[in-house]
């Protein structure tokens, strides 16, 4: 019998039909949609007069342009408002679940996915949003798409996409104290680069993933797309079943024997190929943080900025560019410079996991007095348990502010913007230039990585302060 | 959305040698709030073409009256980071239909197709090329033909042939969008759902 990779099989069974020499036509099992890259893609099928072919495969909340507060008020931002406006008009025209602000399960697409049990293993899942990738942690193909392919998926149920090649990304061993998922997946891409898996999707493999939460997992499938692959995926095992047990979408009953037993089959068979792989060794991986404008500039938090002089040609001058940008020089160490922001949130460590870690930390401690410190739940089930939990009055004890669910600071496209030339370092996915705030500067790390640094106030190795 | 059928085009480029530009720099997110695609073109590269004021950055390429064109020749790793495809609608509203480049990324380069910019991707080597003659000579022109899936450095008649799948390709010289072709399709569509 022919071997096949976890994504072969995920794949294979959702090809519809192939175009000769061209793409697949791929069926999507769930779209999420949100209020920024959806309206277009409405306006387009109504421009068309056609409708949405099956409205209960797509799911709606309004999470990247939302305040942070008030959210049981109008919108202030006129534009905003008129998005989040579309999106509900749109959601109740077509018949699609809405999960709006302030009810009960609002949050960041990719955290309500998975928390109601709509992300399940062996689906294919699309949203207008790159970080889509985060629900392969199930073990689903699950990736980012423009907004054409959001109407596509709208009107079709379909999109047509070339299979991208595969690659295993197999990281073995125990995490050392003070480590997390956030510091392996920095630690990949910062071997692999920025653009290194582009044109793959990543299997992540071997007992330092295995042993991992599904939280930790989620983290590492969202930031795949940092290195430019379309998505990642993890094989499900007990931990996903114990996760998505008795979940709101979950299979109940019968049914939830039947979905087991055919999850249990989701593995890349023994002997299959990828057309591409590395192996680290968790031993390796220490905590993290990016220096640089891109995901792939990270390093150990103990290590120095590289040294430009082995650098040639338009990489110089990139690193460079990049360099000047952060305000730093190469070859100096990063530990201990001076920080104004922290930022806990976004998709990819806004989980209760997360704050819980934060909390556990700071605790009996207070921030810096140069530190601003926001803590932003990815959703509305975890600030609800980061309350019961007794978390939010931990961490408002040590000087955070708590702000209601979204995406905020992560892309700033609300008003949580992190100044000009102030550094931030957060626990998102991207320090672009600019992402959190014309000019702003962002250094990427862990949610421990960045609790030391509340604390202090400078950059610091949580293994060192705590 | 149907869009201008690509054939041949035969013009001058505007040089951005940056690497690794990804989609935030293209559009920054705070200009992503409109509900029409209209008007993108406006912010395209918005913080590095405008200061906090408003004031058009001089040292930057789209503000240099030396360089235009319909063809952005672009760093490698072009188009990375975020999904929006307002990031190609703005490249396309302000007059870009193709963009050249040694490395694209995946989403990116998709959303250019499918609202037809065409994403030619050349060797480093030709690359450079190209970047050095328009240096040296802004009124320099290329010419990128689909049907042979080549592009041109005309003054030196150097070339170079680009991938493109047949299907992309007959959708860009007909302008057509992959949707036209799923809703053709959609009872197949439906029987494949029934299955489960
Ligand atoms: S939290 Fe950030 S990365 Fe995640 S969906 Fe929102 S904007 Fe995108």
């Amino acid at each position: 019998m022919e071997k096949k990779t976890l994504f072969d099989k995920i794949w294979d069974a959702h090809v519809v039909r192939s175009v000769p020499n061209g793409p697949d036509v791929f069926f999507i099992d769930k779209h999420f949609i949100h209020e920024v890259t959806s309206p277009v893609a409405f306006l387009n099928l109504e421009k068309r007069g056609i409708g949405v072919m099956y409205p209960d495969r797509t799911i709606a909340t309004p999470d990247h342009n939302v305040p942070t507060v008030d959210q049981d008020k109008t919108i202030k931002d006129k534009l905003s408002r008129m998005q989040v406006e579309k999106l509900r008009d749109n959601c109740k025209k077509h018949g699609i679940e809405l999960h709006d602000l302030g009810s009960a399960h609002h949050g960041i697409v990719h955290v309500i996915g998975p928390e109601l049990g709509v992300t399940q293993p062996g689906m294919t899942i699309v949203c207008g949003d790159s970080h889509t990738s985060t629900h392969g942690a199930f073990g689903a193909i699950a990736f980012g798409i423009g907004t054409s392919e959001v109407e596509m998926v709208l009107a079709t149920q379909c999109i047509m996409q070339v299979k991208p090649k595969k690659m295993r990304i197999t990281v073995d061993g125990e995490l050392g104290k003070g480590v997390t998922s956030k510091d392996i997946i920095l630690y990949i891409i910062s071997k692999i680069s920025a653009a290194g898996a582009t044109g793959y999707f990543v299997e992540y493999a071997g007992s330092a993933i295995t042993n991992l939460s599904m939280e930790a997992r989620m983290t590492i499938c969202n930031m795949s797309i940092e290195m430019g692959a379309r998505g990642g995926l993890i094989a499900p095992d007990q931990t996903t079943y114990a996760y998505l047990k008795g979940k709101r979408y979950a299979p109940q009953g019968e049914a939830w024997e039947q979905a087991v037993a055919h999850w249990e089959s989701l593995k890349t068979d023994d002997g299959a190929e990828f057309d591409l792989e590395y192996h680290y060794d968790a031993a390796d991986i220490e905590p993290m943080i990016t220096y640089g404008t891109n995901p792939g500039m990270g390093i150990k938090v103990k290590d120095r900025i590289p040294n430009a002089d082995l650098l040639e040609g338009s990489n110089k001058t990139s690193f460079l560019k990049s360099l000047e940008y952060m305000g730093f020089a190469p070859d100096e160490p990063i530990k201990g410079k001076k920080v104004d922001y922290v930022f806990v949130g976004s998709c990819t460590n806004g989980r209760i996991e997360d704050i819980r870690a934060v909390a556990g930390f700071v605790k009996g401690k207070k921030k810096a007095a140069n530190i601003t410190a926001w803590i932003v739940p990815g959703s509305r089930e975890v600030e609800k348990l980061a309350h019961e939990e007794g978390l939010v009055k931990i961490l408002e004890e040590a000087g955070f502010e708590l702000r209601q669910p979204g995406c905020s600071a992560c892309l700033a496209m609300n008003d949580d913007k992190i100044p000009a030339g102030k550094y931030a370092v957060s626990t998102s996915n991207r320090n672009f230039e600019g992402r959190q705030g014309p000019g702003a500067r962002t250094l990427l790390a862990s949610p421990l990585t960045v609790a030391a640094v509340a604390v202090t106030g400078v950059i610091a190795d949580p293994r060192e302060v705590f | 959305m149907p869009y201008d059928k690509f054939n041949t085009l035969t013009s001058t480029v505007v040089p951005l040698p940056a690497e690794n530009v990804d989609t935030d720099q293209i559009i920054p997110a705070r200009f992503l709030k409109a509900t029409e695609r209209e008007g993108f073109g406006d912010n395209l590269f918005r913080d590095w073409r405008y200061d906090v004021e408003g004031n058009p950055k001089p040292d930057f390429v789209l503000n240099n009256p030396t360089y235009s064109g319909k063809i952005l020749l672009a760093g490698k790793n072009f188009g990375s980071g975020s999904s929006r495809e307002h990031a190609v609608w703005a490249l396309y509203d302000y007059g870009f239909r193709c963009v050249v480049s040694s490395f694209f990324a995946d989403i990116f380069k998709n959303n250019c197709l499918n609202i037809g910019v065409l994403p030619v991707t050349v060797s480093a080597g030709f690359a450079q090329q190209l970047f050095d003659a328009v240096e040296a000579d802004p009124s320099t022109e290329i010419t990128v033909d689909i049907a042979q899936q080549t592009i041109t450095l005309n003054s030196t008649g150097a070339s170079e042939t680009f991938d493109i799948n047949a299907y992309k390709k007959e959708n860009m010289q007909n302008g057509f969008d992959d949707i036209d072709y799923l809703l053709n399709i959609q009872e197949e569509i439906r029987e494949f759902e029934m299955k489960g």
